[in-house]
């Protein structure tokens, strides 16, 4: 039991580092555009001051609208714990648990879908109706990638299988890996309201998903809002960058190297950012098929080349 | 309590109060407190008896002579019978309750006093259903069950349509009941009688054991609404006043799974391609189900095809369980089979928390279609809330009784997925995407349903001026939600109450009674999440508290983007909202949309109005129905109303029997 509590720790890098990856996507995009920049803290000084604000409600609002950020943010922390981190296992790990992982992320999105509802602007019913489509979309694949991961390490518990994970065990079967991680990819960049499918910096309410969302919401709501999507971001890349681990290290250097990798992946998506435009909406369905077809050619590859 | 009669107890009672009731006359609320107070005496009854044969492992039975031909009056309970009966009276209660105060709208009459005695002539027959252990009073007790919820649903029998969905419904449980005539009749032929016992003694042939299976889930399956059969519920749902839907859709269409497991206990060990039927079907009714779902407007209509969808659910774990036990995997087999019969508890508790509510908002506003709707929450606190509970529960999303089920099937699907061997690991494999993305759909559609019914602006006049109803509705929201959220935090304790029923279905000989089932001790880890999730939700709550005392909190308009003349008709609506889901499905879904587009450069007006038929009714069901008529247009000819013409075919039949028995 000692050993749990001291797993509870491992907690601590994804609640303070999280914010970090929006400041590092937000400085890639301006250094690549020629700015300057917000500095890389900004998402932190953004969030110390909504914590520290008043705060407005519409009259169309209800309990619900108040609740939501809180029930998103306790279910995104509840999926953190999920999570290991260098030496320290999940303080969260037992088996099934990849399934309450990816339910946690959809009562997330509930909540905030309902509180979007909640006040009655067509402009926020409308990103509600895209966040709720585009994710039941990118429900399959998921599975899928869950599913292919799973079967690799023969075991269902997301911690466990994180911990072990790393590129040289997959020997042969490296393209299923690719694969995968290449749908994760998709996914991570859809789940967390990123181009090519949302653009969380236009300007337009009616090309809005996510931002679009939360155009009601001020003060700690919305700061638990902004975190929220900042530790959504941590846990799809810790997801990402733990499979992509190349091999089993001392504590201190896989530690380093998973925090690099987190970089990197923050900056990928600055990149994305900066080079690609936003599909049209009616391609949205096609760009997740696309990520479950990867995942599904992922698990076909690894099944028929038997058990490992 | 293993002798003796006392398991009858309840079912008889129900039928007293069915007689006291049709006695009340034009006092037709009396006639509801009395079917009231007659489901809580049956529920208490009936619980005790499920819970001696469960706790002590004893199964009870009892038989007495009939003057019926090859028939026994026999009766029992297993493991089986008593979650099934325990899982019936229970429901029984709120919905009796909810309809007290429901049925007021009405105004008493004596129809409405017949409307309670089919009430519990229903909850009896269904009791009885579960209790049967011959053919012939399993079908008495079937037919009951079918015609009782006939008259119940043809209760508003004034308006044309409420009768021609009520009728559709008759039709459709009768071809099914005939199908189940058509097995028994066609095993007990071989087994040389209709007792449950001599059936399972003489097990058929691999092949009569294939076509008694087909037969069973064209009988059952057209009771519990598996895509194809599934027509009758989306019609007859909405037709029912909502206490009857809530019986219907929570309970009753769970007598096609207990009849379906029945016969797969009687079968014995089921070969793989069951198992593969059943998860077929069972993923094509979710998936179906959860898409129709989405496509309505009708907020019982929509409710309606959920329950396709979790049907299909319940039969799909079914199937994953049954593939787990011939692939060796008993421990997976008991897993993923309890989690199919919790899903039966929980559906019946969220589907009727969600009728009850949904029903309750619908006689408020006076109209079911949710584009009239809108803004409930304020006006109806307690039914919003409520409801909100069942959406959450029914999306099986943590911490409430629908993902512990759903978490159940899914570790059955993963185990066999990793354990199993060939096709049977590859086809659960398949499975898990498929139920992710039912459970996908199933958010966005909850999402629809809550927001465009009870969040925002009222969109009419009607639901402006709602109200919340009174205590014997509010009541049992109340209780079937705190259901839901017991089931969720307290599983595996409820589990135990499917332990027998599962080890039976996965094979496994006799355990210990009043166990928890094998391999779903992790389940202790996901409800001591679910808690967690309460404790943090609650945490975060009161920091939000905290942080917004003595700060400035005001209230404005909803930021409309600059535009400051909004009305609640600019709201999102129901179809708009479903539209990014389904416009990729167009080709599978065939929408019929009507548009009149605006015109000129003042447009004076314009309208929209989009409408899916269920490709049941429009490929397969209309078809044959014409096909059928071109049929019976064939013998018109015969048919002059000439009497001596009539005359002349008696002595021509007459003449060719006489003939037939010369030369014969």
């Amino acid at each position: 039991m000692s050993a749990s509590w001291w797993n509870a720790l491992s907690v601590l890098p994804t609640l303070f580092l999280a914010p970090l990856l929006l400041g590092i996507i937000g400085k890639t995009k301006a250094l690549v555009a020629g700015r300057k920049g917000a500095p890389l803290l900004q998402p932190y000084r953004d969030l110390y001051r909504l914590m520290g604000k008043g705060a407005v409600y519409s009259r169309t609002t209800t309990w619900v609208f108040r609740a939501a950020p809180s029930v998103s943010l306790g279910s995104l922390l509840l999926a953190c714990l999920m999570l290991p981190a260098g030496p320290l296992g999940a303080p969260l790990a037992f088996p099934g648990d990849l399934v309450l992982f990816a339910y946690l992320l959809a009562l997330g999105r509930f909540a905030v879908v309902a509180g979007a509802l909640d006040t009655g602007s067509a402009f926020e019913g409308m990103g509600a109706s895209r966040e709720a489509a585009f994710s039941a979309f990118a429900e399959p694949g998921f599975f899928l990638v869950l599913g292919v991961l799973a079967w690799k390490e023969q075991a269902t518990s997301l911690g466990p299988i994180l911990a072990s994970a790393d590129v040289i065990s997959w020997g042969g079967q490296i393209p299923s890996l690719a694969l995968a991680a290449g749908a994760l990819y998709l996914i991570l960049l859809a789940e967390n309201s990123r181009i090519p499918v949302d653009d969380p910096t236009t300007h337009l309410e009616l090309t809005m998903i996510h931002e679009v969302m939360v155009l009601d919401h001020s003060g700690p709501d919305l700061a638990f809002i902004l975190y929220g999507s900042a530790l959504k971001m941590w846990l799809f890349g810790a997801v990402l960058v733990s499979i992509l681990m190349p091999a089993q290290g001392t504590a201190w250097a896989s530690t380093a190297l998973f925090l690099g990798g987190m970089a990197v992946v923050a900056v990928s998506v600055g990149l994305v950012e900066s080079f690609m435009a936003r599909l049209r909406l009616s391609r949205v369905p096609q760009y997740l098929g696309l990520a479950a077809v990867l995942a599904g050619l992922a698990a076909l590859l690894l099944m028929t080349g038997g058990k490992p | 309590m293993n002798n003796g009669l006392f398991p009858l107890a309840a079912p008889v009672l129900l039928l007293l109060g069915a007689l006291i009731s049709l006695a009340c006359g034009r006092r037709s609320g009396a006639a509801g407190t009395v079917a009231f107070v007659a489901s809580c005496a049956a529920a208490l009854l009936g619980v005790a008896s499920a819970l001696g044969v469960l706790q002590s492992g004893a199964a009870w039975g009892w038989e007495a002579p009939w003057s019926l031909p090859w028939a026994t009056l026999s009766m029992g309970m297993d493991g089986l019978s008593a979650f099934f009966l325990a899982f019936i009276l229970v429901l029984a209660v709120p919905a009796a309750a909810y309809g007290r105060g429901y049925m007021e709208h009405y105004g008493a009459s004596n129809w409405s006093s017949a409307s309670w005695a089919f009430f519990q002539i229903l909850v009896a027959s269904m009791a009885l259903v579960v209790l049967a252990r011959d053919g012939v009073p399993f079908l008495i007790a079937w037919e009951g069950m079918s015609v009782a919820s006939f008259f119940l649903v043809i209760y508003d029998h004034k308006r044309p349509e409420v009768r021609s969905d009520a009728l559709v419904y008759l039709v459709a449980t009768h071809l099914g009941a005939a199908a189940l005539a058509a097995m028994f009749g066609l095993w007990g032929r071989d087994a040389g009688s209709l007792a449950f016992a001599a059936l399972q003694a003489a097990p058929p042939g691999p092949k009569v054991a294939w076509i008694l299976f087909v037969l069973a889930l064209v009988g059952f399956g057209s009771k519990a609404g598996l895509v194809p059969f599934h027509i009758w519920l989306p019609k007859a749902h909405p037709a029912a006043p909502s206490h009857v839907s809530a019986l219907m859709s929570g309970v009753m269409i769970k007598m096609g799974v207990y009849g379906l497991m029945r016969i797969l206990l009687m079968l014995g060990p089921p070969p793989a391609g069951w198992g593969y039927t059943l998860l077929a079907m069972g993923a094509v009714s979710a998936v179906g189900g959860v898409l129709y779902a989405l496509a309505q407007h009708d907020i019982k209509r929509l409710l309606a095809y959920h329950s396709v969808e979790n049907v299909g659910i319940i039969i799909l774990g079914l199937g994953a369980g049954l593939l787990a036990r011939t692939a060796g995997l008993q421990t997976l087999a008991i897993v993923a089979l309890s989690g199919s019969l919790l899903h039966v508890l929980n559906h019946g508790l969220f589907k009727s928390l969600l009728f009850f509510s949904g029903g309750a908002a619908a006689q408020a506003a006076g109209t079911r279609d949710m584009e009239r709707l809108g803004g409930l929450l304020r006006r109806m606190p307690v039914t919003g809330a409520t409801f909100v509970v069942g959406a959450v529960a029914i999306c099986a999303l943590p911490p409430f009784n629908g993902f512990v089920s759903e978490w159940l099937i899914y570790s059955g699907l993963f185990g066999g997925a990793l354990h199993g061997a060939g096709s049977i690991s590859a086809v659960l494999f398949v499975t898990i995407p498929v139920l992710a993305l039912v459970g996908g759909l199933a958010l966005a559609c909850f999402a629809k349903a809550f927001g465009v019914v009870f969040l925002g602006e009222p969109r009419s006049e009607n639901a402006a001026a709602c109200h919340e109803s009174s205590p014997w509705m509010t009541a049992p929201m109340v209780a079937t939600a705190l259901g839901c959220a017991a089931v969720g935090l307290g599983a595996p304790w409820v589990l135990r109450l499917v332990a027998p029923a599962a080890r039976a279905l996965a094979g496994v000989p006799g355990s210990a009674p009043w166990s928890t089932p094998e391999g779903t001790g992790p389940l202790v880890a996901v409800v001591l999440s679910g808690w967690a999730l309460l404790a943090l939700t609650g945490i975060l709550l009161g920091v939000r508290h905290l942080l917004l005392r003595g700060r400035t909190v005001s209230e404005g308009p909803t930021w409309g983007c600059g535009y400051s003349a909004g009305t609640p008709r600019m709201q999102y609506t129901a179809s708009s909202f479903a539209a990014p889901l389904l416009a990729p499905l167009a080709r599978l879904m065939r929408p019929s949309l009507h548009k009149r587009r605006p015109k000129g450069l003042f447009p004076k007006s314009a309208s929209f109005k989009s409408h899916y038929e269920d490709p049941a009714d429009r490929s397969l069901y209309d078809p044959a129905l014409h096909l059928l008529e071109r049929l019976a247009g064939a013998l018109r000819p015969l048919q002059h109303g000439h009497l001596q013409i009539y005359l002349l075919y008696v002595l021509l039949t007459l003449v060719a029997l006489i003939a037939w028995e010369v030369l014969s």
